[in-house]
């Protein structure tokens, strides 16, 4: 039954695939310096990696948001996500899955009277806003350098193109590296506190946590939501905004996972600790946020005029429907499901949201 | 294996296109090589340096038809691709020119006075200077694009020189009452042939330094 229900968690990792693959890999699709079946197998690759190493400071920030304690309430929270990225990215708009999974999150609470943890929601708001800024900067800051460099070694056309192509091949490496570390959250965060695997270890050696099964198992459906789906909005992302270069496709894509990577990296948060500087918070960002916010900051250093405000505006513009849509959404199905399907959605206080938990939530109404 | 595809790509386009534009600085210079034997009434010198040319084109030819191929199977330079055809396939026909100019004489024969030689040698210079100084700005735009600059106006210095050595030529050749209005109109019509090599190395700067632009940082 948990597998049935994890379904929607399947379904979210694979929109996100299709959606989110496009901020690692679009630009250097879109401008056509790599096979869109090399940066999807990459991506792929990459993606589980990232998860599955790294994919828990994230998730630690979204369960406080609110830990949906019924594994039917975590189906319909990431149905309700994954719907929401479905539809955009039909639109192809380059959606936010953070902001979904947060709207849905967020209707969940609604609908079961849990308080949200205002706080948290605050931390993760204010990322939504910080994160195009902040890769905006980065992107403009690396692109100067880099054109400083190009000038100052006078570097040939077909070298230039050549490093060009080995740098988007391993920045986008990174880059899927961050997207599965920060954003396996968003796919599978609502079902880790009601999963009821066991540890496992293959030859001895190797040991996964249950957390880390439920990684691996929604990095597999991004992998998948890469190969079958992304191409479309890699199209919009790779010169729907922007006509980029070749050199700030490259840019674009640094500037997009070191924002990824800021926000996920719990070994540089502890760092950042360790010799007394302010850390950021590590909570899902937008890649979508990100990496648009790295090309416009680098239209902006162009002058501005190529910019197709246009496309902007609808992106602006889905950034704030989708969370309103996913918590909607998750609200309405959260009702149906209850209501017309008789499944405990959410548990009271007091009782863990193992299939176990649940019977105990049942009981006094049998 | 992507990495090494690349770096295999990256090799042989360069070494075909310096290749080529070594072709095109070679087309000049056999080009006045076989002019000059012309004009000293060697026509077996004249004969075998157009042949020559005529070698040079073809290979010219096939290796512009390879660096096509190349950039366009192996999708190198996505952005710039375009206008590094447009700048190839004006090059090479500039290096027709200079082979056709060296066929209208081998058609033709046409009987250049002793008094013009010197004229004529000067624009045949023009035209050769005008196409090396594009071939080095080429050179550059590929090697080091800040360069191109300091090339390019040479072209047009002298498309300039070239319109002045032709006009003069022009004058002189239609001032003659000796020559008949025949050979005056044939020796024209060969002026203009040449004078166009300069002409057309003009227009390819002008697109050069639109390129140039489009790929500026």
């Amino acid at each position: 039954m948990f597998l049935f229900f994890l379904s929607s968690g399947m379904f979210l990792g694979w929109s996100l695939g299709a959606n989110d693959a496009s901020n690692v890999f679009g630009t250097a699709v879109g401008s056509r310096m790599l096979r869109f079946r090399t940066a999807a197998v990459l991506c792929s690759i990459f993606v589980v990696l990232g998860a599955v190493i790294s994919g828990s400071g994230a998730t630690a920030t979204l369960g406080k948001l609110g830990a949906v304690n019924a594994v039917a309430g975590a189906f319909v929270v990431a149905f309700a996500a994954a719907l929401s990225v479905y539809v955009m990215t039909r639109a192809r708009y380059p959606v936010s899955t953070s902001q979904a999974i947060v709207g849905a999150i967020v209707g969940w609470n609604l609908f079961s009277g849990s308080p949200t943890d205002n706080d948290a929601l605050t931390k993760i708001v204010l990322t939504w806003i910080a994160c195009p800024i902040l890769s905006g900067i980065i992107a403009v800051l690396s692109y100067k350098v880099v054109a400083y460099f190009i000038r100052k070694f006078n570097v040939h056309m077909f070298r230039l193109d050549e490093l060009t192509r080995y740098g988007l091949l391993i920045v986008g490496a990174l880059g899927a590296f961050a997207l599965g570390a920060n954003n396996i959250a968003n796919v599978v965060g609502v079902f880790v506190p009601v999963s009821p695997l066991n540890d496992i270890t293959l030859f001895g050696v190797l040991h996964f946590s249950p957390t880390q099964q439920l990684f691996l198992i929604g990095s597999l459906a991004i992998s998948l939501g890469v190969i079958t789906y992304s191409k479309r909005v890699m199209d919009t992302v790779g010169s729907g905004i922007f006509k980029l270069s070749p050199v700030m496709a490259l840019v674009a894509v640094w500037a997009h996972s070191v924002v990824l990577f800021l926000f996920a990296s719990q070994r540089l948060e502890q760092l950042l600790i360790g010799v007394g500087l302010p850390s950021l918070p590590l909570v899902p960002v937008s890649s979508s946020q990100a990496i648009v916010g790295a090309v416009i900051g680098m239209g902006l250093l162009k002058g501005g005029h190529n910019i197709r405000w246009k496309t902007v505006g609808g992106i602006a513009g889905s950034w704030v429907t989708t969370p309103l849509f996913a918590c909607l959404i998750s609200f309405i199905l959260l009702f149906v499901l209850q209501n017309v399907f008789q499944q405990t959605v959410y548990c009271a206080p007091g009782f863990v949201g193992t299939p176990s938990g649940i019977e105990l939530t049942q009981r006094p109404s049998q | 294996m992507a990495f090494v595809g690349i770096v295999r790509n990256r090799i042989g386009i360069e070494k075909e296109i310096d290749h080529f534009l070594d072709l095109a600085s070679n087309s000049g210079l056999i080009y006045i090589q076989g002019m000059n034997a012309y004009l000293a009434n060697d026509l077996e010198g004249f004969g075998g340096y157009l042949t020559q040319n005529i070698n040079t084109e073809k290979q010219a030819d096939t290796l512009r038809r390879s660096i096509e191929d190349l950039l366009y199977r192996k999708t190198l330079i996505p952005e710039s691709r375009g206008d590094v055809l447009k700048l190839i396939e004006r090059m090479d026909a500039l290096l027709g020119q200079f082979k056709g100019v060296m066929f209208r004489i081998e058609i033709e024969r046409p009987i250049i006075h002793v008094m013009f030689h010197d004229d004529l040698k000067n624009l045949n210079n023009c035209a050769v200077q005008s196409v090396e100084a594009m071939t080095l700005s080429l050179r550059a735009y590929f090697k080091d694009i800040s360069q191109v600059a300091d090339h390019m106006h040479k072209v047009i210095f002298w498309e300039t020189e070239s319109d002045k050595a032709s006009t003069k030529l022009q004058k002189a050749i239609f001032r003659n009452e000796k020559l008949g209005l025949d050979t005056k109109m044939q020796l024209r019509d060969l002026v203009k042939h040449i004078d166009r090599i300069a002409d057309q190395a003009e227009d390819m700067a002008d697109s050069l330094a639109i390129f140039v632009i489009k790929r500026s940082l």
